[in-house]
């Protein structure tokens, strides 16, 4: 399996990336490279590695408590206003309207 | 538009309906962090570094919503996969932070699984089948009109614990669809999973619609409806689309594949402002999460905690004896059920309880809008109520004065009966001093009833009663006139 420099044009569009034509063919060899080492690891035989007590899925319990933040989030959000985060309206919603279906 | 003309645009094709259901699971902590799922906490407040994505954060399962989501399962009849696998869903979207939604995709917890819900014409049940559930977190809150040129993201809601449920593509109607529904949500509040609170978003439905010629086997190109906050919504967007379908069809024209809004207030469908690409999800398995493995073991405690569902009650109601309405509204949601048992459980005659239930007790429950267990009425206090009507002690009527005072003040049905004058006379004295009150108030009456004009009897029982404020037993009025006209 190998990308294209379309596959790459496509991805970063979908990640709302700009991405310059002369980055293309750099990023297409490092995907690749990466894609390759893939391919690799693919030929080690797993058969004999079963889903067992280790390899499970850790759960944990339904109490509230969590990891605090390092400094509150208003000092590192980008644009927090009256607890909410600030972000440029999206093209899709740039004209004035109710909030919509979420995803 | 006329009536005509919708029929005309319709007729001969038939729609096609199947629907997805995204329900929160009723856990106190997210999916992946150990942030609380308080509904209405300040903005970005119930947020940490999973739920906000920041480097470095990974993902634990919540250990609840996997129970949560088994209960699901074994509800509906669902084949639990021993081995299901997270997936990330990638977009792009403010409110999601991690740039991808954790969900699962080819391997879900939970494959077929099926609805009955109800009876066909010809009295066979309808079944509709389920594809799948799969346990997923829900993402954050995007505000548009808040504030000027900018979307306002609030993050609580991100990482919360959701189950969606995907129906195969078996409803033929917008009727079917709003059963399919009703009854879905009937056995969630049962199984006692989520609030399924549609205005809360508790509950979300999206739903695939397309439009076919009858007899034609192929499906016909599906639009997604979303939007809807009512059930009736989802049946009033349905008939909707399908009719604009039919429409696009009767004129030689092809459905195009999108997504719509439902406009409720205005009663009708647009397209959605199109999230460019979003079907494009590469999905591929989530790297942060190892398999979530399900033992025979496991399902089997859950099995074993899994409460009873409305079917089963409905036929154990039944066989009480009690009508189909009795039944139903016993059973129409899981608290009035265990309301009327404790009551029965006093008072044996399962008719009168139901009576009560259904009828004093459920108006009150509705007009304050309040819970079965959170109102102040023990079921003994209403079984004792219920005896008193039983034994002739107090009146029907009388009993309904009784029990809007049984839910302010703490006395037992007979001491409120006694100190509000309500308990029926039934002493023979007091009877006979005022039928012989009556009969000597009204000589022409009692003459002609002497006589044997028998149809007087209700006159005069209603002026024994008016003289005696309400407080004399009907029935034993009724008797000794009966003896005074044959004595
Ligand atoms: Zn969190």
């Amino acid at each position: 399996m190998a990308v294209s420099d379309a596959d790459v044009l496509h991805v970063a569009a979908l990640a709302r990336l700009a991405m310059p034509a002369d980055r293309v063919p750099a990023l297409v060899r490092e995907l690749n490279g990466i894609l390759d080492h893939m391919a690799v690891l693919e030929t080690v035989d797993v058969t004999s590695v079963g889903d067992d007590a280790r390899t499970a899925m850790p759960r944990r319990d339904d109490i509230v408590g969590s990891v605090p933040l390092a400094r509150p989030l208003a000092q590192f959000a980008p644009s927090p206003r009256d607890g909410f985060l600030l972000v440029p309206r999206l093209s899709t919603h740039s004209q004035l309207g109710a909030t919509e279906g979420d995803e | 538009m006329s009536t005509a003309m919708e029929t005309d645009v319709t007729a001969g094709f038939e729609m096609v309906v199947g629907l997805e259901v995204h329900v929160q699971l009723k856990t106190q902590t997210k999916a992946f962090c150990g942030c609380s799922t308080n509904f209405g906490a300040p903005p970005n407040q119930n947020t940490c570094p999973v739920c906000l994505a920041l480097p470095g954060a990974l993902p634990v399962l919540n250990a609840r919503a996997v129970e949560l989501a088994l209960r699901v399962a074994l509800g509906f009849g669902f084949t639990v996969n021993a081995r299901s696998i997270f997936a990330r869903k990638n977009y792009f979207y403010p409110d999601l932070p991690k740039g991808y939604q954790i969900s699962q995709h080819d391997t879900p917890i939970a494959e077929h699984g099926r609805l009955d819900i109800g009876l066909l014409i010809n009295g066979e049940p309808r079944v509709i089948g389920i594809t799948r559930a799969h346990m997923e977190e829900d993402a954050g809150k995007s505000i548009h009109d808040r504030y000027e040129s900018a979307t306002a993201v609030d993050l609580n809601r991100s990482g919360v614990p959701l189950v969606e449920i995907v129906s195969e593509p078996e409803m033929r109607s917008p009727e079917e669809a709003g059963a399919y529904l009703r009854t879905l949500k009937q056995i969630l509040l049962y199984l006692d999973i989520s609030d399924c609170n549609m205005e809360e978003g508790s509950l979300r439905v999206d739903a695939n619609v397309s439009a076919r010629p009858f007899g034609q086997v192929r499906l016909g190109t599906k639009c997604e409806v979303k939007n809807m906050n009512s059930f009736s919504g989802v049946e009033r967007a349905l008939a909707a689309e399908f009719r604009r379908q039919c429409g696009v069809l009767v004129a030689g024209g092809s459905v195009q594949q999108q997504t719509l809004l439902w406009d409720g207030a205005k009663g009708e469908i647009r397209p959605a402002r199109s999230k460019e690409g979003s079907s494009d999800y590469r999905y591929f398995p989530e790297p942060d999460l190892p398999p979530l493995l399900i033992s025979d073991a496991e399902l089997a405690r859950v099995r074993e905690t899994l409460p009873e569902l409305p079917a089963a009650r409905r036929a154990r109601y039944a066989a009480m004896k009690l009508s189909e309405y009795d039944v139903q509204e016993l059973t129409a949601d899981p608290a009035t059920g265990p309301f009327f048992e404790a009551v029965l459980a006093l008072h044996a005659d399962a008719k009168s309880v139901a009576n009560w239930v259904n009828g004093e007790v459920r108006a009150v429950v509705n007009e304050r809008d309040t819970a079965w267990d959170a109102m102040s009425l023990e079921p003994a206090r209403l079984a004792a109520l219920i005896d008193l009507v039983r034994d002739g002690v107090v009146s029907s009527s009388a009993a309904k004065k009784i029990f809007a005072q049984l839910l302010v003040s703490t006395d037992t049905p007979r001491a409120i009966a006694e100190r509000d004058g309500l308990v029926q006379v039934r002493d023979d004295n007091a009877l006979a001093g005022w039928v012989d009150e009556v009969l000597a108030e009204h000589p022409v009456e009692a003459a002609r009833y002497a006589a044997g004009e028998k149809k007087l009897v209700g006159l005069l029982v209603g002026l024994v009663m008016k003289k005696s404020q309400g407080r004399a037993d009907p029935k034993l009025v009724n008797q000794l006139l009966s003896s005074r006209a044959t004595g």
